[in-house]
């Protein structure tokens, strides 16, 4: 077998990754591998697979998402005020230009983002300085928790405090506070 | 206070140390992504703007908890082979290093918190620490990050969680994960098995140096593959449960394996110890090979006691950034496989005389 990279010398190096569930594997001769660094230490991984990155990963899967075209389309191509990013250039290089991407092209993300992750609904850490309801939803999920493990407990005192805790929050949460 | 020299002759670090489960675990690391909410992500980010966002970042770090203890290192005014060394200790991701202008790292005098500034993301805050740990590091960054954000405006959306450049880190922005050291399952051809399975639960498995780098030495990391929809509990309570179904299985492994190879091991411990306390000349690949037959033998005990963080320290000492820095010299790979040989007998023989 001849080395990936070059196509001269025979493979002796076996090289395998793994990115979002997609293994690729390249055997490369002892002189590509060492060119490439000890283990591509020094020159990061793109180098060994110039036509594997994460960009045509995106490409490929977005590819098979819906309400993709309108915005990949060439001519109309829509740019974020923030940085200037098409939503052309994201397909190619899978990252986002800046936090207002996110609202700017929220529409075409939201199939990928959720074939991605499972879901569109952050339950983890909310910033203090945020408003908006992610801050009241995380302390919900956290006084919910803390009810079952009382009611385990049979700590009841503490569960109906912590009931009512929970309704002054569900009920803010419903006035769109 | 953060002696910058030690930084990169001293191997030393806290991840070395030793700690819960390191018979197989050799580190713990959780890492946060953030952004700041009115500027470009460095991708797309001129160098005035990087420049900003930099002097945010080490204004906030000035504030954290015991804030003497750490110090700041702007990556273009160090050399290539101090910027290796950090990857080789694993304080920076090799892509932190691709462009060093307007890059830094705040790194914790111990070595067990480093924040990169300007990575694929304005902040990447990272917590290393020794064998299995994953609560005492989820603490420690929760707490350090509560921290940055009292001074700093983060990027953050109701629905998507924490803003990233990359869409596969929404949410929390957290990554857990823990390197292990696997040979019985290599050696009994069970690990493709176990990472296949461990895929099936949302974990990914990577290389000693992360993304796209070989297995090198049996060593692998685990970390969590989604960072959405779930909290960080959840995702660092899952990641935890399979890790320790990992070490129960490369326990397992371990002790069937005197009675599948016998002989064999012993002979491959051994021959491995020999080498590693007589070659003259090592490359880095061969001493990471023969570092992980002889940990494998000194946990079987079937080699003389070398503690654990020894063994660890090892892993550092052979990488070819290290020699190099602590020779003070470019080295050509003969040379270098020269002072490599002559490091690690310097090292193992120390451990024989303390014994």
């Amino acid at each position: 077998m001849l080395c990936d990279n070059c196509k001269k010398n025979p493979a002796t190096v076996y090289v395998r990754r793994t990115v979002n569930g997609v293994t690729t594997e390249a055997h490369l001769c002892e002189q590509c591998a060492h060119e490439q660094g000890e283990w591509n230490l020094v020159m990061g991984p793109s180098l060994a697979f110039p036509d594997f990155s994460l960009g045509n990963l995106f490409a490929s899967l977005l590819d098979q998402l819906p309400g993709q075209t309108a915005f990949v389309a060439g001519g109309r191509a829509q740019r974020c005020p923030g940085c200037g990013l098409t939503y052309a250039d994201f397909r190619e290089q899978g990252r986002l230009g800046c936090a207002r991407c996110y609202t700017v092209f929220r529409q075409p993300l939201d199939p990928l983002i959720r074939r991605l992750q499972g879901g569109v609904r952050h339950v983890g850490k909310v910033p203090r300085r945020h408003g908006g309801t992610a801050r009241l939803r995380h302390d919900l999920e956290h006084l919910r928790q803390e009810l079952n493990e009382a009611v385990a407990k049979e700590e009841f005192e503490r569960a109906a405090k912590l009931r009512d805790e929970i309704k002054l929050l569900e009920e803010r949460l419903r006035g769109g506070q | 206070m953060l002696d910058q020299e030690r930084v990169f002759t001293q191997a030393d670090s806290a991840w070395l140390g030793q700690g819960p489960d390191s018979d197989v675990v050799v580190s713990t690391r959780i890492r946060l992504a953030r952004n700041l909410t009115d500027l470009p992500f460095p991708l797309l980010a001129g160098s005035e703007e990087l420049g900003q966002v930099l002097a945010r970042v080490r204004q906030a770090s000035e504030h954290l908890p015991e804030a003497k203890r750490y110090g700041i290192m702007e990556l273009d005014r160090l050399s290539s082979l101090e910027r290796q060394v950090l990857i080789e200790k694993h304080l920076v991701s090799l892509e932190h290093v691709q462009e060093p202008k307007q890059r830094a790292l705040v790194l914790r005098d111990d070595e067990a918190v480093s924040i990169m500034i300007n990575e694929e993301d304005h902040i990447r805050l990272q917590v290393l620490l020794p064998g299995l740990n994953l609560d005492q590091a989820w603490h420690l960054a929760d707490r350090l990050d509560d921290s940055l954000e009292q001074h700093l405006d983060y990027a953050f959306d109701d629905d998507l969680g924490f803003l990233t450049a990359c869409p596969t880190n929404l949410g929390s922005g957290l990554r857990a994960s823990v390197m292990l050291h696997l040979p019985a399952l290599v050696l009994l051809k069970q690990a493709s098995q176990v990472f296949g399975t461990l895929a099936q639960f949302g974990l990914v498995v990577r290389g000693l140096y992360g993304e796209g780098t070989q297995a090198l030495g049996n060593f692998f990391q685990i970390s969590n593959q989604l960072t959405l929809n779930h909290s960080e509990e959840e995702l660092i309570n899952n990641l935890k449960a399979l890790t320790g179904q990992v070490i129960e299985q490369e326990r397992a492994a371990r002790s069937r394996l005197y009675e599948e190879l016998g002989n064999r091991l012993l002979d491959m411990v051994w021959r491995a110890y020999g080498i590693l306390t007589h070659a003259r000349l090592l490359t880095g690949d061969e001493a990471m090979r023969l570092l992980s037959d002889v940990r494998l033998g000194v946990n079987l005990n079937l080699l003389p006691q070398i503690n654990l963080p020894e063994l660890n320290r090892l892993l550092v000492i052979t990488r070819s950034g290290f020699i190099q820095r602590v020779v003070g010299d470019t080295l050509s790979p003969a040379e270098r496989d020269l002072k490599r040989a002559a490091l690690v007998r310097d090292e193992l023989s120390k451990n024989n005389n303390s014994n």
